[in-house]
């Protein structure tokens, strides 16, 4: 950790969160923990088949049954219109997210929901489920990326031609949409290399896996009013898509964020909460519904699995003179992967003069992909980053001194059209190459890898308001569901600015009828752009603290100043008048205008761009080929770490995550297109003794746009250690993996495949 | 078929409850009982989010049933402060930054309690294979790891 001088009180301290006791005592209040009068269960059909035509839904079984009380079916939601959302950080047809809630005329993947019910119990909604009867038309399904692109695969949507091409096809294909950033010329760029090298790459859709499952109460009252309840990254996006969907006024549902147990992108849509609205119409009864963990597999969305093939060429000096991918990203079973972040990220942590990256968006009879961490840059940047690490090797050159040729610099313009104010690669290239770990000695088996990452970050809409409370505490009321910490954040910047104690401000993440609209919990904004709009509305705060004292002294308010929590006279001209502290001031309020508040909404602009820079050794047993992670180091430029613990936590968790992605998992399929491990126990993700600890070096270049310095963390750490992994990996074997992830039989036949 | 009236005792109160004989003891907890601090997130042993401590024993309370606590005794995460007095393990997570959605929080630490109950100096590999089967997604272990054995430390410090 670097020392900063010490230029805040608060910010970059490590204080209790305030939502922390709760959380520790179980008292915390998660999407599945309300339980309203009079409440029912809710449950879903899903499809068993990968691809099938619904000939009929006979749900007549399921509504006899005693205690059953609503049953739906597509046939009840209104059609939704075809337009387009933003659904997290991608963009999303509304009609594809209607038929994804539930499907109408066709199921397009395994766990697609037909039929929903709502039953006094659980045990009668389950057994209602079974008595629902779909028949099917089974229909050919396609799985495989590549498999899926060709002239003879089945074709999920007739009405799907390839967009981002000239002329428009005139065949409908499951290619949704090609896309391709570039710049400079990179056949002259491959010209003048020394040494070119091109792989193709594969890596399989893996899940956000988040602890808590989808969960939502809803009840809609016979005046058409809801009240929803539910585990979102965004109560703001589950308002308007529950609107748009089920064509109700917005003003009619009111959205509260129930403490999220992990979400990592998931939750940035709807699934059951337009099924639960609609269950609670027709039983005018609260409906609570909770997905069960196959549920979440089998039913929400991973990220993407692809296919991809990077070319890069460097000259003998190591500086790269072009880049070259093309991207195959599976979009699940509705358009929309995220391919496009995917080929502007892949190449961006270098400062190039020749890139291109061509991607394409294809459908496939998978469950429909979401967010998830940095969407689509691990994918493309594990590619490259594997390259790049090749280049080096061969070269001769340490493969930090190799990125510090090439590293992207304040002024560099990247290929998808940005050219780059204050960023901080090459300093995180500094402190990994300044660490213990990259000095360690290996032994046998054992290898080290590198790799750097790149990932925007976003602002967008926040909304914030400081209320100063009779007794000098403070209200803080934000929009911003709280999925780490955040809360903590937003306290210490309002402790900051007002200058008080941070444990006199309660901040409340409220409902949708209490502020304004929100963007998702999502893209590493919330910090940057909620705490923006907290700034600014304990700047109003204080700036309304001013005026009162001003009329109180009867001075101009430019005569008052706010320092360490007081108004104090600017200066001797003004008079001589005893500071007044924060409490003080809110315990005359009444007499000096009333009650004191500050708002802010905005929309917030100048997110800064982060980059890190991770080391990760290995050790492979050569019998068993098994991958022993043995040391972690993940470096970042986090602008300015508000509560650092935080901080480094959103590092760890990220190359967790990232580590889980390169060696353990990955969704299976059985012959008839169904999910063969939709479990924690086939499904593994890292657990406690697969992992050693994870050193996480925050490096600080202040994002000159945010009043604090901060840029967004959450993302970046996800992306570096697929390729860290995959490079330790390959100094440990002296074999090149180009699939992930890396399980033991996978390595030991490359191996073998090398012997 | 009738419900099963069973008699336990939970945090330390005699406690009575109505269940069917198939249902888990999670969901008793969280839906007869009201104790919501006790997760689900696999209902199949895989994440711990769902530990309790049964007769002493640490279990998943997803794979017991709940008349199979009858005459039993059943600790729970809202069981483990004493009054307003965190355990110091709750404290050691809140000063160490060890939880981020804090939804495995709860199971991660009745299970760290029963690991400190037993072994007040446990290595960070026995931390690490004791918490195997508590699933955590947002932290990398890392500070849940550190904040476990920190107090540890404490708490052989207060007892020498």
């Amino acid at each position: 950790m670097n020392e900063q001088p010490k230029q805040f009180k608060w910010v970059g301290t490590r204080t209790i969160r305030p939502d922390g006791v709760d959380k520790v005592t179980g008292r915390a209040m998660y999407g599945a923990d309300l339980t309203l009068p009079g409440m029912l269960q809710g449950k879903v059909v899903r499809s068993p088949h990968a691809h099938a035509r619904i000939i009929s839904i006979d749900t007549s079984a399921a509504e006899a049954l005693t205690g059953v009380k609503a049953v739906v079916t597509a046939a009840d939601m209104p059609e939704a219109d075809s337009k387009l959302v933003a659904a997290g950080e991608a963009m999303i047809n509304f009609r594809d997210l209607a038929h994804n809630v539930i499907a109408r005329d066709k199921v397009l993947y395994d766990g697609h929901a037909v039929a929903a019910v709502a039953a006094t119990t659980n045990d009668i909604a389950e057994r209602a489920a079974a008595l629902i009867k779909v028949k099917y038309e089974v229909l050919p399904h396609v799985i495989d990326v590549l498999e899926a692109m060709k002239d003879d695969a089945p074709v999920l949507h007739d009405n799907m031609f390839t967009g981002g091409v000239k002329p428009k096809p005139e065949k409908a294909s499951n290619v949704a949409n090609r896309v391709e950033f570039g710049m400079g010329d990179v056949e002259a760029g491959f010209a003048a290399a020394d040494l070119i090298i091109e792989r193709k790459f594969t890596t399989e859709p893996v899940h956000q896996a988040y602890i808590e499952p989808h969960a939502v109460v809803a009840d809609m009252g016979q005046d058409g009013k809801v009240d929803v309840w539910c585990s979102s990254q965004g109560h703001f996006m589950v308002r308007s898509f529950c609107a748009g969907l089920l064509k109700i006024d917005m003003s009619k549902i009111k959205v509260s964020a129930a403490e999220i147990g992990g979400g990592f992108g998931g939750k940035t849509t709807v699934y059951l909460e337009p099924l639960a609205i609609m269950l609670s119409r027709k039983a005018g009864r609260p409906v609570r519904m909770a997905m069960s963990r196959e549920e979440v597999f089998r039913g929400s969305g991973p990220t993407s699995g692809a296919a991809m093939t990077v070319k890069i060429g460097a000259t003998k000096d190591g500086r790269i003179t072009a880049g070259d991918a093309t991207l195959y990203f599976q979009a699940g079973a509705f358009p929309g992967s995220p391919v496009g972040p995917a080929c502007m990220t892949a190449f961006t942590p270098y400062n190039l003069d020749n890139v291109r990256v061509v991607g394409f968006d294809v459908v496939s009879n998978r469950q429909k992909v979401v967010a998830y961490r940095a969407p689509g840059a691990p994918i493309s940047e594990y590619a490259v980053e594997s390259i790049v690490d090749e280049l080096a090797s061969k070269l001769g050159i340490d493969p930090i001194d190799f990125r510090t040729k090439n590293a992207a610099l304040e002024g560099t313009k990247a290929a998808y059209g940005v050219t780059f104010g204050a960023i901080g690669m090459q300093e995180t290239l500094d402190a990994a190459k300044a660490t213990e770990h990259y000095k360690i000695p290996l032994g046998p088996n054992q290898g080290r890898g590198v790799a750097s990452g790149f990932w925007f970050n976003i602002g967008g809409e926040s909304c914030a308001g400081i209320r100063i409370n009779e007794d000098g505490t403070v209200a803080l009321s934000e929009g911003s569901p709280d999925i780490g910490g955040s809360r903590a954040s937003m306290a210490i910047m309002a402790a900051e600015v007002l200058g008080i104690d941070v444990n006199k401000v309660k901040p409340t993440v409220v409902d949708t009828d209490a502020i304004g609209y929100h963007f998702v919990t999502g893209g590493s904004r919330v910090t940057f752009a909620t705490g923006m709009a907290v700034v600014d509305a304990s700047k109003a705060v204080v700036d309304e603290m001013r005026a009162r004292v001003a009329k109180v002294w009867e001075v101009d308010i430019e005569g008052v100043v706010w320092e360490d929590g007081h108004a104090r006279p600017a200066s001797t001209n003004v008079g001589d008048f005893d500071p007044m502290s924060l409490a003080e001031i809110a315990a005359i309020a009444n007499k000096t205008g009333g009650p004191i508040s500050g708002h802010a909404d905005i929309n917030a602009k100048g997110a800064g761009p982060a980059f890190g820079t991770h080391i990760c050794d290995v050790e492979v047993d050569p019998e068993t080929g098994f991958v022993t992670v043995l040391r972690y180091t993940a470096v970042q430029d986090v602008g300015r770490a508000i509560h650092p613990g935080y901080v480094e936590g959103q590092l760890q968790g990220g190359a967790a995550q990232g580590i889980g992605w390169a060696l353990n998992e990955a969704y299976i399929y059985d012959k008839n297109g169904c999910v063969d491990n939709p479990g924690f126990l086939d499904y593994r993700v890292p657990v406690a003794s697969d992992l050693p600890m994870i050193d996480a070096i925050l490096v600080e270049v202040p994002n000159p746009t945010h009043p604090f310095g901060v840029r967004g963390v959450g993302e970046v750490p996800i992306i570096p250690p697929l390729a860290a992994v995959n490079n330790a990996v390959a100094a440990a074997t002296g074999t090149r993996f180009t699939a992930l992830p890396l399980s033991p039989p996978a390595i030991l036949a490359g191996m073998a495949a090398k012997n | 078929m009738a419900k099963q009236h069973i008699t336990t005792t939970i945090n330390g109160e005699e406690s009575e409850y109505l269940c069917e004989a198939q249902e888990t003891l999670l969901d008793v907890l969280r839906d007869q009982v009201g104790l919501t601090g006790t997760k689900e997130g696999c209902s199949s042993g895989d994440c711990g989010a769902c530990s309790v401590m049964l007769d002493g024993v640490l279990v998943c309370s997803c794979l017991v049933l709940g008349v199979e606590a009858e005459g039993k005794t059943v600790e729970t995460i809202e069981g483990m402060a004493d009054g307003d007095e965190l355990h110091p393990l709750q404290q050691k997570f809140l000063e160490e930054a060890a939880l981020q959605c804090g939804f495995c929080t709860p199971g991660v630490l009745v299970a760290a309690k029963a690991l400190l109950d037993m072994n007040n100096n446990p290595t960070e590999t026995e931390v690490r294979y004791w918490l195997a089967g508590n699933l955590c997604r947002c932290t990398g272990y890392d500070k849940i790891i550190r904040a476990v054995m920190d107090t540890a430390a404490d708490m052989r410090g207060a007892s020498a």
